[in-house]
C-alpha cells in the first residue's frame, strides 16, 4: 500500500447529505456520487483519536460506484414522483386490484401453523435443504408420476429462489461439465448473464424475440442453436418468458426438444412462473415434462417467489435429472460442495411454508385456487388493455398484449415513447418497453391506455 | 393418497403431445464421470450419531447450542419476535443489500451503540447469509477489487473457511495460531508470521471464541497484534460468529474489534446470528467494511450488492425481521441479552464441571485448557485414534481433531463423558 496515501478526510454533514443519507439508508439503494457532495474538510470534533500510524488509506479507495440496477431505478423514480396519478409498471411482483402486495391466505395459514407448533426448531437445514421440500418441489414441476422421479434419477437441492438455483447449477456445470458455453435467449432477464459469468460459464446468445411480429423468432432460434457447438448448455424459460411474455407453442417446444437432443445440447430450464402463467400448474410445466419424458438429462431452476408470493423468503430448488440413480447420488454430493462455501445451508422459513402447503391436500388445493385467481386477474388486465386500445383506435397491432403470457408484456414501445409516457402520464416502466401487467388495475388501466395512445400518435 | 390423485387428475388433462422422434441421443450420462464428494467432516459426525442406536450415545460434535436436557433451544425473544412478524408484513423482496433496519442494529452491536463510524456513515454494510455468506461475499469482493491479494488463515480454523476463499479463487496462506503443547495460543509464532507477511496482507481473525480451539488472545495480546498490524498495514478481517456467546456479554466479546477500531484500522467484519440468537437455519448475518468516508462506503456497498445479485439476488427476509425486531425493541433486546448470557453461563459451567470431573478421576494430564478456552468448543488435545475409541467404545461423537462441542455437554452426560475421556487418555 502506498504509504504516502495519508487520509484524514472526514465527511461534513449538510442537511441535503443527511436527507440523502436517510434515503439511501431507507431504500438500501445505491445513489450516484454526484448527489452526495461530500466535502473533504477535516472533521473538527472528531472523537476518534488516530494513532500516528493510522494514516494509511483504505485499500478499497479506488472502488467505483456500481451503476444503478435499471429495474430498481424505476421504483426509485416512481417513489420520488409526487403525482397522485402515478403508475408503477416496473415492479416484477404481483399486485392486487387495489395495487397492494399480496400474501396468499394459504401462506398465512401455513405460517401460523409453523408458529403454533412448539416442537419446531430453527436448527441448520442440511446443505441440500429441507428434504421434504425437495421431494415435493420435484413432484410439482416434473409431475408425481414422472419416470425420472420414480427411478430416483433426480438430484434436488433447495436453493435461494430462482437466482440461487441458477447460480448453484451454473457453478456445478463449470466444475463438472465439459462445455462452458451457455446459450441465453435475446432478450432475457437482466441478471441471467451475470449469474452464469460469476458461476464460471461463458454466456452466448440465441435469437428469441422478433420485434417485427412481437412474437417468437423461431427460425432465428433454430438457426442459432443449430450452430451452437455440440454439448453446449441452453437456457430455456419454461413458461412466461421474462421480459417478453412470448412462449413457444407446444409444437415448437417439441421441435426445440428434438433439436437439442439431436445435437446433445444440455437444457437448463428456468421456471419462475409455474401456475402463474396460464393458471394451471401442469400446463405451465408442459415444456419441462416434454424433455424429461424422452429420458434425457437436464437442469431445472425453480422459484416460489411469484407463484406462492414468497419473494423475500428466497425459496427455490435446483433439480438435475440424470440418466441413473447412481449418477444422481454423486451429483447431489457434488452440489453440496458448491453450496457449502457459498452459504453453508439454505434458509429454513420459506421452504417450511412451501412444504406445509404442498404436503396438505387442502392447503394445496387452496393454493391452486389463489394462484389461478392471480393468473386470471393478469389475463383479464391483458384483455382490458387490448380492448381499450382497440376502442381508442390506437394505430398498430396490439394483439401481442393478449398473445403474450405471464407477468410481463413487451409492448414494442421504444425508449423515447417510454420517456414520454413517464414525463406526461407518470407511467413508470423499464425503458425497453416492458410493462408488468401485475401493476395494472381497472383504476389505472385507462391512464395507461391514454398514455400509449398519446405516445404512439405523437412520437 | 388424495394428494397423488389430485396431481394425477391434473396430469391427465395434459396436452396430446407425446415425444416421438428425437429420443435423447446420448446413451450415457453427461455426469457419469462425477466423483462422489467426500462427506463434510463436521456434518458427517451428526449423521453417524443419528444412526447409532445406543442409549448412551452423546453428541459433542454439533456446533449448535443444547440446553441441559440436550435439546435444541428457540429463544423466547425469538418466539415473541416471530409472533409479532407473522401475517403482519408482506414478503416482498428486500433491497439487494438487505434489510436496512437489521443492518443498522447489527452494526451497533459490532461497532458500538454510539460508534462514530456509524454516525459518519463510513461503514459499507449488507445483510448476508449468516457468517458463511458474509465471508464469501467478502472473499468475492476481495477477488474482484484486489485480485492480487491473498488471505492468511489461522491454523487451525473452521474447515469451511478454506473452501470459501478457494471457491472465491483467492490464494490462501496460513499463520500459526494454536500451540499444541500448551493447548493455548502460539503467540510468538503468530507475531512472527504477521511480521513476515508482506505489507498490506489480508488476515482472517476470529473475533472471539476461536473455532475450533476456543483459544483467544488476551486483551493485551490483541493490542500487540493490532499494533503490529498497523506497522505492517495489514487488513484485518474479523469473523465474529459468537458475539455474546463467548463471555455472555456482547460488548466484551467485541473487545478485539474495538481495540482495532481505536487503533484506526479499517476493518472488515462478518457477523452471524446463528448461535447468539439461535437463528441457525434462518441464515441471518451481516458483512461490513469500514471505509475512509461516506462516499467510499456508498461505493463499496453498491459493489457488495453487485456480488450478491448474481448469487441470490437479495437476502431472505424472515431472519432479518427477527433480528431487527429483537434488537430494535428495548424490552426484547433486554430479554435477548439475558438469554444469551444464560447460554454462555451454562457452557462455562459445563467447562468447570468437566474439568473437575477429570481431575477427580485422577487423570495424569492437565485439563486446565478446558476452562481456559472459551466459547462453544474445547480443543481437547486428544488424537484421532483416541477420538475413534471414544466413538467406537463409548458412543461419543465428535470431530476427529479432538474438538468437543461444550454445548452438547449436560449435567446428565458430563460424568460419562469425563470417564470416557479419562479411559482413553490415561
Amino acid at each position: 500500500m502506498d504509504e504516502a496515501n495519508m487520509r484524514v478526510d472526514r465527511t461534513s454533514k449538510s442537511d441535503s447529505e443527511r436527507r440523502l443519507s436517510t434515503l439511501v439508508r431507507h431504500l438500501g439503494a445505491s445513489c450516484s456520487p454526484s448527489h452526495t457532495s461530500i466535502s473533504t474538510e477535516r472533521f473538527e470534533n472528531s472523537k476518534i483519536s488516530l494513532s500516528p500510524m493510522a494514516a494509511f488509506g483504505s485499500v478499497f479507495a479506488n472502488v467505483v460506484q456500481a451503476p444503478e440496477d435499471p429495474i430498481l431505478g424505476v421504483t426509485v423514480a416512481y417513489n420520488k414522483d409526487p403525482s397522485p396519478l402515478k403508475v408503477n409498471l416496473g415492479v416484477g411482483a404481483y399486485r392486487t386490484e387495489e395495487g397492494k402486495p399480496l400474501v396468499l391466505n394459504v401462506v398465512k395459514k401455513a405460517e401460523q401453523s409453523l408458529i403454533n407448533d412448539p416442537s419446531r426448531f430453527k436448527e441448520y437445514l442440511p446443505i441440500t435443504g429441507l428434504a421434504e421440500f425437495n421431494k415435493l418441489s420435484a413432484k410439482l414441476i416434473f409431475g408425481a408420476d414422472s419416470p425420472a422421479i420414480q427411478e430416483n434419477r433426480v438430484a434436488t437441492v433447495q436453493c435461494l429462489s430462482g437466482t440461487g438455483s441458477l447460480r448453484v447449477g451454473g457453478e456445478f456445470l463449470a466444475k463438472h461439465y465439459h462445455e462452458r458455453s451457455i446459450y441465453i435467449p435475446v432478450p432475457t432477464w437482466g441478471n441471467h448473464p451475470k449469474v452464469f459469468m460469476m458461476a464460471g460459464l461463458k454466456p452466448m446468445s440465441y435469437r428469441y424475440y422478433d420485434p417485427s411480429t412481437r412474437g417468437l423468432d423461431f427460425q432465428g432460434l433454430v438457426e442459432d442453436l443449430n450452430a451452437a457447438p455440440e454439448g453446449s448448455i441452453v437456457l430455456l424459460h419454461a413458461c412466461a418468458h421474462n421480459p417478453t411474455g412470448v412462449d413457444p407453442t407446444p409444437e415448437q417446444w417439441e421441435q426445440i426438444r428434438q433439436l437439442l437432443r439431436s445435437r446433445s445440447l444440455l437444457p437448463f430450464f428456468d421456471s419462475a412462473y409455474q401456475g402463474f402463467a396460464s393458471g394451471s400448474l401442469d400446463k405451465d410445466a408442459h415444456s419441462v415434462r416434454l424433455f424429461v419424458a424422452d429420458g434425457g438429462e437436464l437442469l431445472m431452476a425453480q422459484s416460489y417467489a411469484k407463484n406462492m408470493g414468497l419473494y423475500g423468503e428466497r425459496v427455490g430448488a435446483l433439480s438435475i435429472v440424470c440418466k441413473s440413480a447412481d449418477v444422481a447420488g454423486k451429483v447431489e454430493s457434488q452440489l453440496k460442495l458448491v453450496i457449502r462455501p457459498m452459504y453453508s445451508n439454505p434458509p429454513l422459513h420459506g421452504a417450511s411454508i412451501v412444504a406445509t402447503i404442498l404436503r396438505s391436500p387442502e392447503l394445496y388445493h387452496e393454493w391452486t385456487v389463489e394462484l389461478k385467481a392471480m393468473a386470471d386477474r393478469i389475463i383479464s388486465m391483458r384483455q382490458e388493455l387490448f380492448n381499450a386500445l382497440q376502442a381508442k383506435g390506437t394505430p398498430g397491432d396490439w394483439s401481442h398484449i393478449i398473445k403474450q403470457i405471464g407477468m410481463f408484456t413487451f409492448t414494442g414501445l421504444n425508449k423515447e415513447q417510454v420517456a414520454f409516457m413517464t414525463r406526461e402520464y407518470h407511467i413508470y416502466m423499464t425503458s425497453d418497453g416492458r410493462i408488468s401487467m401485475a401493476g395494472l388495475n381497472s383504476k389505472n388501466l385507462p391512464q395507461l391506455a391514454d398514455a400509449i395512445h398519446a405516445a404512439v400518435t405523437t412520437m | 393418497m388424495a394428494f397423488r390423485a389430485m396431481i394425477s387428475s391434473h396430469a391427465t388433462q395434459q396436452s396430446k403431445w407425446v415425444p416421438s422422434a428425437g429420443v435423447a441421443r446420448q446413451m450415457s450420462s453427461w455426469f457419469g464421470h462425477v466423483e462422489p464428494a467426500a462427506k463434510d467432516p463436521i456434518l458427517g459426525v451428526t449423521e453417524a450419531f443419528l444412526a447409532d442406536p445406543s442409549p448412551d450415545k452423546v453428541n459433542v460434535g454439533v456446533g449448535a447450542y443444547r440446553d441441559d436436557n440436550g435439546k435444541p433451544v428457540v429463544l423466547e425473544c425469538v418466539r415473541e419476535a416471530e409472533r409479532r412478524i407473522a401475517g403482519n408484513l408482506n414478503m416482498e423482496y428486500l433491497p439487494m443489500g438487505g434489510s436496512s433496519h437489521m443492518i443498522e442494529e447489527s452494526l451497533k452491536l459490532a461497532y458500538g451503540e454510539d460508534s462514530d463510524f456509524i454516525k459518519d456513515k463510513r461503514i459499507a454494510a449488507v445483510q448476508a447469509l449468516s457468517g458463511t455468506g458474509a465471508c464469501r461475499l467478502f472473499a468475492d469482493f476481495q477477488k474482484r477489487f484486489l485480485p492480487d491479494s491473498q488471505i492468511y488463515i489461522p491454523v487451525p480454523t473452521w474447515a469451511n473457511h478454506h473452501n470459501i476463499w478457494r471457491d472465491a479463487r483467492v490464494p490462501q496462506n496460513t499463520f500459526h495460531y494454536y500451540h499444541a503443547e500448551t493447548k493455548g495460543l502460539d503467540f510468538s509464532s503468530l507475531m512472527e508470521d504477521i511480521k513476515n507477511a508482506p505489507n498490506g496482507s489480508f488476515f482472517l481473525l476470529h473475533a472471539c471464541a476461536h473455532n475450533p480451539t476456543g483459544v483467544d488472545p488476551s486483551e493485551e495480546q490483541w493490542r500487540e497484534i493490532s499494533h503490529l498490524f498497523k506497522s505492517k498495514n495489514h487488513f484485518p478481517f474479523f469473523d465474529m460468529a459468537y458475539q455474546g456467546f463467548a463471555s455472555g456479554d456482547p460488548e466484551r466479546d467485541a473487545k478485539a474489534i474495538r481495540i482495532f477500531l481505536d487503533d484506526g484500522h479499517l476493518i472488515g467484519c462478518a457477523q452471524s446470528f446463528a448461535k447468539n440468537m439461535g437463528l441457525y437455519g434462518q441464515r441471518a448475518g451481516c458483512l461490513s467494511i469500514l471505509c475512509d468516508n461516506e462516499m467510499e462506503a456508498v461505493a463499496v456497498k453498491s459493489q457488495l450488492q453487485q456480488l450478491g445479485r448474481p448469487m441470490y439476488s437479495n437476502p431472505p427476509v424472515h431472519g432479518a425481521l427477527i433480528v431487527s425486531t429483537i434488537l430494535g425493541d428495548p424490552e426484547l433486546k433486554k430479554l435477548w441479552l439475558q438469554e444469551v448470557k444464560g447460554m454462555a453461563d451454562r457452557i462455562i459451567g459445563m467447562r468447570t464441571t468437566l474439568r473437575e470431573n477429570l481431575e477427580k478421576l485422577g487423570s495424569p494430564l492437565s485439563w486446565e485448557h478446558i476452562t481456559n478456552q472459551i466459547g462453544m468448543f474445547c480443543y481437547s488435545g486428544m488424537s484421532p485414534e483416541q477420538v475413534d475409541r471414544l466413538t467406537n467404545e463409548y458412543h461419543i461423537y465428535m470431530t476427529r481433531n479432538g474438538r468437543i462441542s461444550m454445548a452438547g455437554v449436560t449435567t446428565g452426560n458430563v460424568g460419562y463423558l469425563a470417564n470416557a475421556i479419562h479411559e482413553v487418555t490415561k
